[in-house]
């Protein structure tokens, strides 16, 4: 099958949805490439290249006239004539916002595919352009910010004197708000992010990011990775989180996005006014209406000396990157559908079927809802602390003798259960001792006693842990050996006449000295075995 | 008043010495962290005990009776005896026959002090638990050990109300032990004896011999916690000290065991466990299938051809004495440039660490004797791993099978490897009396008949 990659007609659209490097995957995997001269100039990708890829330049019309037509924005009306009846597209159509182009493509036969409604779904990642786009736009909006700003954004000690870092807030941490947290920090600013939806904390963080919250809570877990719109409550606290901000960050990254709505205002014309002069505002959702109140799409407006940058087309002004990871996914999603020997429109295959728009003229949008697999809805968290489990319910009792499928491992509450139980027993003792007339010399001596004891018990432990496993026979004749100090025991009680009590001791004595003349011996005997 | 200034002079210098005792023990304890310190361990531990019991001779009072020299005597020679004749394969009864000895020597001090008795309460009752739990511990590890030797039945005794008898002979102690501390009597002490005595050989019978490495580990606590009790009647801080570091080396020992069963401390106490095949009724989850034999000949082909081998030695190579045999196969492979390893589950054999013990002695470098958490990822990569008389460390059904009476249980996943050769005297089921599934998988090959003969085979193979 041929496939056909044009030239964007769109003025300051500098991206082409193919370059050399994939056209030459696609190549070898079978695909015939017919590349509209001029196409990649924009983007710094000659003809000449494409044609060393394996693809043939070829004039507007027949470009247009391929069996898959791939592009990156959606077509113009004078595109869409152009393009053979029956033929298939591939590009970003926006059909909610477009319905005129829709019933356009229809008329002409057309099976269309939108890449910008490839779901969100993990299997998709690959092709997933609009999160590539993001990325960059999140990159390239440092970058502009960078340009604009007056000052470092790494803290520097120079001869003359110290410059403060530069502080960088972020506003929803989505692919884009992470790849400016990302660049940001690159550049060694000290980055902030504010994010509704919880998940985002650990990712912000994992950026090396502090992330913002406000005392209120409430889930911003919206579908698809994006978030819902939140309560007043929520977002009066949000604002005054914001203000508080805006006296003290220079540049600001505003990327909030609700699915089929104008983006949320976070940035308020206070908070402009607040910033410091020289400060600067990237607004990424100027497309959709802006998440700043002083934004004009495609342009960048002075409000006291801060700047607001409402860009549109920010991965276009990177256009040799962002064309190749456009096609990338492109690529990752023909393979998805079949590649060049089996390509075909798969209803059942759940990354394909939700960016189907039109087949053959038929409107196939929006898809009929899929299984939730990947992105199950947020659990929704009990109102309370859960409380912990009664003890009864958490030990589930197994009848001695009986063989419970899985006992339960030795817990640290038996282990509990002994010392406070040995507590008890030693204050018990200790309280019978004081209860005697003229045994206060005898209680002190008993909490000598306990001390040197308690003390002992913890050292072992302590020595004990460190125990190598294979050593666990010898620690095992060892410890034998030294309890035979009991016969010092026998020792002290068996001296003077031989009473039947020091006949007795004598005996202990002589067991206990078995003890220790074997256990040494033997420990030797296993260790000198040991070798290396 | 030249002698009283003597004498506390010379009892000044006894504690300090004890001090120095206490400090050279726990040296020694220490020492054993790794093959490298464990020599030098041993010998702070001789130089300690040389040291108390110098200190003690050298303690003012009554002279020592000439029988006493005598009985060190006879005592040093009879222990150096045992300790240069016993086999490494006869270690867990050693273990348990000297464990036996702390608590009878306990006993005998406590009774030897009671019968020339001028103390107090607090001294009467610390008499009395020294007695108890060393009694409890005596007849417990003799017990044990006649079960090692197998002399007794490894089987549980598992009389209809035993839970009932324990609390009965419990109680009995505590009724005892009351009225031995209103006038301690002979008669009231000995009483109590006898029942600790039957109480420590009832714990004891309860227990599965599949349990065994757990007894003994617990024994081993317990006459820790014998001397240490002795030490509270003796007024002796070093008895104490000792007695907790032994206390707790025996604990700690016992909850690894019960970690690497995953069961806990109360349930291999009182559970009886082993004790019956479990009820073959319901889901018996039989394997299917028919085993698949291996001939020592076909075996070398297999293990000419490999590359990584893992071992896994269980009380069967320790009871056919097979570990000299798989040294030798070990050779011969690592002289061909097969990498030999060896996978040892905390639970393998009758004692902690008894396997590596074995190995030693065979001359196999301990730097190729792996803990279970070090090697068990490696089974993947493994061509050929070889189990020698070990069963239930090797049942896959700890993992797969929840109606398994071992489900839970870490074991040593050999059936990940390439090819698993099951060494095994008969078809008998193992220790805890539970059908293997290991044996039917497809992957498994049984080269049955008693170890060291199948080894040497296999090591003659090899060899031609």
């Amino acid at each position: 099958m041929k496939l056909g990659i044009v030239k964007e007609t769109r003025p300051n659209e500098r991206r082409v949805a193919g370059s050399p490097n994939v056209v030459a995957r696609w190549v070898k995997a079978g695909w015939q490439v017919d590349v509209e001269r001029g196409a990649g100039v924009a983007a710094s990708y000659p003809d000449s290249q494409y044609t060393e890829a394996g693809a043939t330049i070829v004039e507007r019309a027949v470009a247009w006239g391929a069996d898959l037509v791939l592009k990156v924005r959606p077509p113009e009306p004078p595109e869409i004539n152009q393009l053979r009846e029956g033929a298939t597209l591939l590009s970003f159509i926006y059909p909610a916002q477009n319905e005129a182009l829709v019933k356009r493509l229809a008329v002409r036969k057309a099976t269309v595919l939108a890449m910008d409604l490839v779901p969100r779904i993990s299997r998709a990642q690959k092709m997933d352009a609009l999160s590539s786009m993001q990325n960059i736009s999140g990159y390239r909006a440092v970058i502009e910010a960078a340009n604009r700003f007056g000052s470092f954004f790494t803290g520097q000690f120079t001869a003359a004197g110290k410059v403060p870092p530069g502080k960088v807030l972020v506003i929803g941490a989505g692919v884009a708000g992470l790849a400016a947290l990302g660049a940001a920090k690159g550049l060694g600013a000290i980055v902030r992010a504010f994010d509704v939806r919880a998940a985002a904390e650990e990712q912000v963080k994992s950026m090396g990011a502090e992330f913002l919250t406000v005392t209120i809570k409430e889930s911003g877990e919206g579908q698809g990775g994006y978030a819902k719109e939140m309560s007043q409550e929520f977002i009066d606290a949000e604002y005054a989180l914001f203000r508080e901000q805006a006296k003290d960050v220079d540049v600001v990254i505003t990327t909030a996005l609700i699915p089929g709505k104008p983006a949320p205002k976070l940035w308020l014309k206070d908070m402009v006014e607040m910033m410091k002069p020289g400060s600067v505002v990237v607004d990424l959702a100027a497309e959709q209406g802006g998440n700043c109140e002083y934004t004009k799409a495609g342009e960048v407006v002075d409000v006291n000396g801060v700047s607001i940058i409402g860009y549109t087309d920010l991965p276009s002004r990177m256009a040799h990157v962002s064309s190749d990871l456009y096609a990338m996914n492109l690529f990752h999603f023909l393979e998805e559908m079949g590649g060049a020997s089996a390509f075909k429109i798969d209803h059942e295959n759940d990354a394909v079927r939700p960016a189907l728009v039109l087949e053959n003229g038929e409107k196939r949008f929006p898809p009929p809802p899929m299984k939730k697999v990947e992105v199950p809805p947020p659990v929704p968290k009990p109102p309370e602390v859960p409380k912990p489990l009664p003890v009864a319910e958490a030990a589930k009792p197994t009848a001695p003798g009986h063989h419970g499928p899985a006992p339960r491992a030795p817990s640290a509450r038996s282990g509990m259960v002994i010392a406070v139980a040995g507590l008890v027993a030693a204050a018990i003792w200790i309280g019978l001792r004081l209860g005697e007339a003229d045994a206060l010399s005898g209680a002190s001596r008993l909490l000598q006693h306990m001390t040197v004891f308690v003390m002992a018990v913890f050292i072992g432990f302590q020595v004990i842990w460190n125990v190598t496993p294979a050593l666990h026979t010898p620690l095992m004749s060892v410890t034998n050996a030294i309890s035979g100090i009991i016969v010092v025991g026998g020792l002290l009680s068996g001296r003077g006449r031989l009473t039947d009590s020091v006949g007795v001791a004598l005996v202990a004595a002589l067991f206990a000295t078995i003890n220790i003349a074997g256990g040494f011996i033997v420990t030797r005997r296993m260790l000198a075995m040991f070798r290396k | 008043m030249q002698a009283e200034l003597h004498k506390q002079g010379a009892e000044a210098l006894s504690s300090v010495a004890y001090l120095v005792a206490a400090v050279l023990f726990i040296l020694a304890l220490r020492g054993l962290s790794s093959q490298e310190t464990a020599k030098r361990g041993n010998i702070y531990g001789i130089v300690g005990m040389a040291i108390a019991v110098g200190a003690t001779l050298a303690w003012p009072g009554p002279g020592f009776h000439p029988l006493l020299v005598a009985s060190i005597v006879i005592a040093v020679a009879v222990g150096a005896v045992m300790a240069t004749r016993v086999g490494m394969t006869q270690m867990p009864e050693l273990v348990a026959l000297l464990h036996s000895f702390v608590g009878l020597a306990a006993v005998l001090v406590g009774f030897s002090i009671q019968l020339a008795f001028v103390g107090d309460l607090a001294e009467a009752i610390e008499i009395y638990i020294d007695v108890i739990i060393g009694a409890i511990t005596t007849t417990g590890s003799v017990l044990a050990f006649l079960k090692l030797r197998g002399s007794v039945s490894g089987k549980p005794l598992l009389l209809p109300a035993r839970h009932l008898l324990n609390l009965a002979m419990l109680t009995g102690i505590v009724v005892l032990g009351v009225v031995y501390a209103r006038s301690p009597q002979l008669w009231s002490l000995a009483a109590a004896t006898a029942i600790a005595c039957v109480l420590g050989v009832h714990l004891v019978a309860a227990i599965g011999g599949a349990d065994m490495p757990v007894v003994v580990s617990m024994l081993n606590s317990y006459s820790g916690w014998t001397a240490a009790a002795a030490g509270f009647m003796l007024n002796n801080d070093l008895l104490i000290i000792t007695g907790a570091l032994v206390g707790s080396s025996g604990a700690i020992l016992s909850y690894i065991m019960c970690r690497a069963m995953n069961r806990s401390i109360w349930n291999v106490i009182f559970g009886g466990f082993g004790a019956t095949p479990p009820p073959s009724k319901g889901k018996p989850a039989q394997p299917a299938g028919e085993v698949q034999e291996i001939d020592a000949t076909a075996l070398a082909e297999q293990l000419k051809a490999a590359k990584n081998v893992i071992i896994v030695p269980g009380f069967g190579m320790a009871a056919a004495r097979a570990q000299h045999a798989v040294r030798e196969m070990t050779d011969v492979l690592r002289k061909q440039g097969v990498n030999v390893r060896f996978a040892i589950h905390p639970v393998a054999g009758r004692l902690p660490g008894h396997m590596n013990v074995l190995l030693a002695e065979a001359n196999v470098p301990y730097d190729i004797v792996l803990e279970m958490d070090e090697i068990n990822q490696d089974f993947p990569n493994t061509d050929i791993a070889i189990v020698i008389g070990a069963n239930d460390i090797v049942n896959p059904a700890a993992e797969e099978d929840p109606t398994s009476p071992i489900a839970g249980m870490p074991v040593l996943q050999v059936w990940k490897a390439k090819l698993v050769v099951v060494n095994k005297r008969s078809r008998a089921a193992g220790y805890a009396g539970i059908d293997n599934p290991l044996f039917y998988k497809p992957g498994t090959k049984m080269l049955f008949g008693d170890s060291k003969a199948a080894i040497e085979k296999v090591v003659a193979a090899l060899k031609s």
